[in-house]
């Protein structure tokens, strides 16, 4: 294992259990104050969204809003097949398929 | 449901062991479905290290000290990107599992009564799945740690068990990237967002951070565009949930 690799998942790991722990010994008592909470509440929409949105638009480091940007069709149908199903494997394997029916057909 | 086992947990008197082995496979058994629902996240994490360029020792051992699936998905992008630094993939880690944050002050009532050692034990499971779990759990009967301990121990066995498959079986696949199949991880990431995009303030914060985070990558060196457009469009939704609540 590379020395440089592993520093960067230990740091990981105790970032990651800082976040998981440090609340246990803080709120022992109180509660998370509401401003604190509301701000935490959206977290994860905003950063799911600022890593599918440049993966798609610019998969090539450009901006790229053409048809033949397969990334932002096969986005599209995994978009509409996630609202519709709101299943992780459906929306993984149908985007996968037109993916690579898309990358088949532009060779 | 799962009755058999609990009337075991009442027989026993005061001086109460705090990890009942009754309830922990009561916690084992409850999380099944939903550990094996997390299968396909595992082998493709598994598949991702692989194709970021990362070895069997590396992706597994994440796997094992990190525990938190999109942490390890968001870091293996960047590392495929060609991001090794190391204070950049540990702020970004930290800012994702910040949620962790919350989901700890919420069960901090119920465990405080735990010894310590216990809860350090039972915070390092505290992912999203078990989180609701045991929620679940305290909702329908009382808070159990020995169910908790059930639930954690099942999801981290399946979680470093199929990143290890992953690994093996995206050997098998000649250069994924060629057939685009790093398409994977926004596809999955996808699957994640929709279900949070819910009302007026998750909206605004989703419209928001895709601005920002497009605007970011065109002019901004890095990755930083993921931890600016975050805390802008979380700002935002948490201003706007301010102004809902207020309004009320």
């Amino acid at each position: 294992m590379r020395g440089e690799i592993f520093l960067i998942i230990a740091g990981m790991a105790i970032a990651t259990y800082f976040t998981r722990f440090a609340c246990l010994v803080l709120f022992r008592a109180g509660g998370v104050p509401g401003w604190l909470e509301r701000w935490l509440k959206h977290v994860p929409t905003a950063i799911l969204t600022s890593l599918i949105v440049p993966a798609l638009l610019l998969p090539r480091g450009a901006l790229d809003l053409s048809l033949s940007n397969n990334y932002l069709l096969a986005g599209c149908v995994a978009a509409v097949t996630a609202y519709k199903t709101r299943n992780v494997i459906a929306t993984m394997v149908l985007g996968l398929i037109v993916m690579l029916a898309l990358c088949w057909i532009s060779r | 449901m799962w009755g058999a086992g609990v009337s075991i947990a009442k027989t026993h008197a005061k001086p109460e062991p705090y990890l009942l082995a009754g309830e922990f496979w009561q916690g084992v058994r409850d999380s099944l479905p939903v550990a094996l629902s997390v299968v396909p996240f595992g082998l493709t994490c598994g598949v991702m290290g692989l194709t970021v360029g990362l070895t069997f020792l590396e992706t597994v051992s994440m796997s094992v000290l990190v525990f938190a699936g999109a942490a390890q998905f968001i870091s293996m992008t960047m590392l495929g990107a060609g991001i090794t630094a190391f204070s950049l993939i540990v702020l970004t880690t930290l800012l994702i599992n910040l949620r962790h944050l919350l989901m700890g002050a919420s069960l901090a009532p119920y465990m405080a009564r735990l010894p310590m050692p216990l809860q350090a034990v039972l915070a390092f499971g505290l992912v999203d799945e078990t989180y609701a779990l045991i929620m679940n759990r305290i909702l329908v009967k009382e808070y159990s740690p020995g169910y908790q301990m059930g639930c954690n121990v099942n999801f981290y066995l399946v979680w470093v068990a199929s990143t290890a498959a992953g690994v093996f079986l995206g050997g098998y696949i000649p250069d994924p990237l060629a057939w685009g199949l790093d398409f994977a991880l926004p596809a999955l990431l996808m699957a994640l967002l929709i279900p949070r995009l819910a009302d007026r303030p998750s909206y605004f914060a989703c419209v928001v951070s895709a601005l920002v985070a497009v605007l970011g990558a065109l002019y901004l060196p890095g990755k930083w565009y993921i931890i600016i457009a975050c805390l802008a469009a979380s700002a935002v939704g948490g201003f706007m949930e301010g102004e809902c609540g207020s309004a009320r």
